[in-house]
């Protein structure tokens, strides 16, 4: 049966709280601004609770099972996080109050800031972004920003390869620049050809900069990174990079030692906050000394050691404070950022300190060749070798192509939903988009050999049964909360709120 | 280690069947000169140490379980019945990611829909969105959508000043690309002169209600002059208020947007809030962000599905109106989950509550000799106070007692030197008030 909806369980007179009755005299309420009906549902305590339990089990998640979801980081979610985030000094803490009364989140967020500038070798870094499109989005205004103040407004295009994330092409247009596509080479990577001939004539002095996600989408480390940074910071352009894949970096390569400019942060992916059904995520963002007097703000700063010595009667003086960037782009949200994440990734950072955090990207990058390797034979494995010809391994996620030659009428989407009737939550299907069919899985360092080894023994039967009982494929998933939906009937009548909600119904 | 699982003998098996000797094979693309740099980061700590080091790191904070707080200026402290929590911490919630796979997303799937409906009917639009990052970034996102309508040909915005500071901060800090023109806050003007801004370049006006300084104003004739200009009228609403006073719906709003964060979700010092977005139906296929929608599966069964997808950017890329991906999914659902805990009555009562804390604070303070508070027009749960001295002041010694004081509006208004936003909620108990009161007398 499926779950009615919460209007369905309401009864006139029914409420689900226990408020206090005023303890101050009633004022006169204006009644010519007062509104004639609230139409919320009426609903008992039990009766929510049962409800949105019931909602709850219709969902798949990390807590119940693998999410090989490549580009999204689906790695466990510690618990004490959690609670963390619920003490009273962090949950209950206003973001306009006085710095005095709140140094020990401002030394949170300054530690925090710190520590993802060294794992990524980055002068500089703000908390601010809400969300990894928002730290591309503030990178892209800070490039923008710095062309313009040195004279060069006209350098108005971005670079961005093919293969990139939909957010980066999206970002760039809302920034007010330019794209320009590039292809990849035959390896999957960057075509440095391509890209010096980008790089020259008459669009040298239009580039910006270029975006370029590390490892790449297809999971594979860019084995010419050095000389593609080379081709755009000669003509003056300057490079972002999409840390969406940082949790094949961490120990393993500083993207700002590697010469990158700038680069947002995925807290929600690499430094394990939780994900929430599609947020909250958020995004911090990393730059070098070209950037930093741009980052938006604000960030916390810790004053000079002699401002630490100053006291007042109240004890110890402040030792952080709030400050703007002096070129700043600005504001990209209310307050100083998703506070709530930035602690969870704080408690994340403590638990392993830097060798664990080394030992992570190992873990991911094994678990991401290891499952590849047993699906070899089984699944074509795109951008197999290097330019060169030789071997390659992946990063922590991988491309497989999900179709067959021998069963023509199955899709990777097929694939996808029969994986579903195994138990298991799908790869990201058709991205990146230079890979037909394309399947992206990352398993993350947190999965066991005995349950990858579960994963690759179901994608293998998978695959037996599209060429041999291709329909399975077709009608699945069979065994989850609901069947294929249609889709377009959602799009063509739109349905997006319940009748009884609507004031007028 | 930590969260990692494997074993020792794990590792070697695997590593074999993958054909290299050690992890350091796997990383052979990455530039040997920069491969393996050490992190200079504090060292690993357990369990029990980092549980010991949040609470410490929470204990320096003065919050609102210590203190009577009367601080509010776009973050509020609200009453969130248990069960908000105990949704939320569900595994099944928090640990799911965007619903890409409807089949076994129904819950967040269904969640949202129940979330948009009654965004709906607190609003009184006909659609919501799936929410953005915070009520800033949704009234950013509104810019969009009206320059959208106008097709690009109108380029001018019109902001009150009495839209949060920070709101209009971030507004131009997304627009700063874009060839238009954000006017309208600069000075001190009322509703009657941003309608003689109004012109036929004019895409939107966006005004606050209540407004920045507490006020709650008819803003019918502002919607009828805006339309009659064919531009748009955006309201950035406090949902807790539309509790009790109209919804922008019913008096002609094109867009409404506002901070959700009242609705059941604490102040964690600032966010992870949730950006609401409501719309009329003919301009809802300009929306930005996720959309979920009602459909049926195979078999005829009602379900739900992310739907108008083509408009988003995994999709459109370059052409996308916004790059936005995530939404603010589990604080949707705390949204969700606390209003249908609220209901009709619920909800009304807390409105009513706040009303009533914050009118007898007012007429106390007002009272008091050498502080004044503005009247003039109705008010929710926020009001001006103006002081016999600075702020700053005032709240250090408000501190002192045990109270988180008021937001100094000369931060950013310059001509209201020594004049606090104060704030009462439902969560402020008459002894508090009366706290408040007795020791703002004592600072004359």
């Amino acid at each position: 049966m499926a779950e009615p909806i919460i209007y369905d369980l309401s009864a006139p007179g029914r409420s689900g709280v226990n408020l206090p009755a005023p303890d101050v005299p009633l004022a006169t309420l204006p009644e010519e601004l007062l509104r004639d009906d609230l139409p919320l549902p009426e609903v008992g305590e039990l009766q929510v609770v049962r409800h949105f339990v019931r909602l709850s089990q219709l969902n798949y998640s990390i807590d119940t099972g693998l999410y090989p979801l490549g580009s999204c980081t689906m790695k466990y979610n510690p618990k004490i996080n959690e609670d963390a985030a619920r003490l009273p000094g962090l949950a209950h803490l206003h973001p306009l109050a006085d710095p005095a009364s709140c140094q020990g989140a401002m030394m949170l967020m300054h530690d925090l800031q710190n520590w993802l500038g060294e794992i990524s070798g980055f002068e500089a870094v703000s908390l601010t972004p809400a969300a990894g499109a928002q730290g591309e989005f503030a990178g892209i205004l800070m490039i923008r920003q710095y062309h313009i103040d040195r004279g060069e407004p006209e350098r108005d295009i971005i670079l961005v390869p093919d293969s990139a994330h939909g957010t980066n092409p999206a970002t760039v247009t809302m920034a007010g620049l330019r794209v320009q596509q590039l292809p990849a080479n035959a390896a999957g990577e960057v075509d440095l050809s391509a890209l010096r001939e980008a790089c020259s004539g008459e669009n040298a002095q239009h580039i910006a900069g270029m975006m370029l996600t590390m490892p790449s989408t297809l999971g594979l480390f860019e084995p010419n990174i050095e000389q593609v940074i080379d081709a755009v910071q000669s003509v003056g352009g300057l490079m972002y990079m999409d840390g969406a894949n940082m949790n094949a970096l961490m120990a393993v390569v500083k993207p700002g030692e590697l010469g990158f400019d700038c680069m947002h942060y995925n807290l929600h992916k690499t430094f394990s906050t939780p994900h929430g059904g599609g947020g909250p995520g958020s995004g911090a963002v990393g730059v070098n000394a070209k950037l930093r007097d741009y980052l938006p703000g604000p960030i916390v700063r810790r004053k000079a050691e002699a401002d630490d010595a100053a006291t007042n009667d109240n004890g110890p003086g402040c030792r952080y404070d709030w400050r703007m960037p002096p070129k700043s782009i600005g504001r990209l949200k209310a307050f100083a950022g998703n506070f709530g994440m930035h602690l969870r990734a704080y408690a994340y950072i403590r638990a392993y300190g830097g060798e664990g955090l080394r030992q992570v990207t190992r873990c991911a990058v094994l678990n991401a060749n290891y499952l590849r390797e047993t699906l070899r034979g089984e699944y074509t494995l795109p951008y197999d070798e290097t330019a060169a010809g030789e071997r390659r391994y992946c990063g922590h996620e991988f491309v497989v192509r999900g179709a067959f030659d021998d069963a023509p009428d199955v899709h990777a989407l097929d694939l996808s939903k029969r994986l579903i009737d195994y138990g298991f939550h799908p790869p990201t299907n058709y991205f990146p988009l230079i890979v037909p069919e394309a399947l992206l899985i990352e398993p993350t360092e947190t999965e066991t050999k005995d349950d990858l080894d579960k994963l690759a023994e179901a994608l293998r039967a998978i695959a037996q049964e599209a060429r041999e009982a291709p329909q399975l494929l077709h009608d699945a998933p069979t065994t989850a909360p609901v069947r294929r939906l249609d889709e377009a009937r959602a799009a063509r009548q739109l349905h997006l709120c319940c009748p009884t909600a609507r004031p007028s119904a | 280690m930590s969260y990692i699982p494997h074993t020792a003998a794990e590792t070697r098996d695997m590593l074999a069947q993958i054909g290299v000797e050690s992890f350091d094979g796997l990383f052979a693309d990455v530039p040997a000169a920069h491969r393996f740099p050490a992190l200079d980061l504090p060292p690993a700590m357990s369990e029990m140490e980092i549980a010991a080091e949040m609470l410490a790191i929470s204990e320096a904070n003065d919050h609102a379980g210590d203190f009577a707080m009367f601080l509010g200026a776009g973050a509020y402290h609200h009453f969130i019945p248990s069960v908000v929590n105990h949704m939320l911490l569900r595994g099944e919630f928090y640990t799911a990611y965007t619903p890409y796979q409807p089949e076994i997303s129904q819950g967040t799937l269904q969640a949202t829909y129940e979330y948009q409906s009654m965004m709906c009917a607190l609003t009184g639009m006909d659609a919501a969105n799936a929410s953005h990052y915070d009520g800033a970034t949704s009234l950013a996102e509104a810019v969009t959508v009206a320059l959208e309508v106008s097709r690009n040909r109108r380029k001018k915005v019109i902001l009150s000043h009495a839209i949060h500071p920070q709101y209009r901060e971030v507004l131009r800090a997304y627009h700063q690309g874009r060839d238009i023109r954000i006017i309208g806050d600069r000075g001190r003007g009322e509703l009657v002169d941003l309608m003689e801004m109004l012109d036929s370049n004019t895409a939107m006006v966006a005004v606050q209600y209540p407004n920045f300084f507490g006020q709650v104003e008819d803003l019918r004739r502002l919607a009828d002059t805006v339309h009659a200009s064919g531009g748009l009228l955006v309201v950035v609403a406090n949902p807790l208020a539309l509790s009790l006073f109209t919804p922008p719906g019913e008096f002609g709003a094109d867009i409404v947007v506002g901070e959700g964060q009242p609705l059941g979700i604490p102040l964690t010092f600032g966010g992870p809030y949730l950006g609401y977005f409501a719309i009329k139906q003919r301009l809802v296929r300009k929306i930005a962000g996720r959309i979920i929608g009602e459909t049926v599966d195979k078999d005829g069964k009602r379900a739900y599905v992310m739907t108008l997808r083509p408009r988003e950017q995994d999709i459109k890329r370059e052409r996308a109106t916004s790059n936005i991906c995530t939404n603010q999914g589990l604080m949707a659902l705390a949204a969700a989950v606390y209003l249908s805990l609220m209901g009709k009555n619920g909800l009304r009562q807390v409105g009513e509550l706040n009303y009533h804390k914050a009118h007898y604070a007012a007429a106390q303070i007002d009272r008091l000799d050498g502080y004044n508070v503005d009247m003039t027009k109705p008010f929710f749960n926020e009001f001006v106070v103006a002081c016999p001295r600075p702020i700053a002041e005032i709240n250090a010694a408000l501190l002192e007692a045990g109270i988180i004081g008021g937001y100094d509006l000369a931060q950013h208004y310059y001509h209201l030197p020594n004049h606090m936003l104060l704030c009462v909620t439902e969560c402020n108990t008459r002894a508090e008030i009366d706290r408040l009161v007795d020791t703002l007398e004592g600072l004359r």
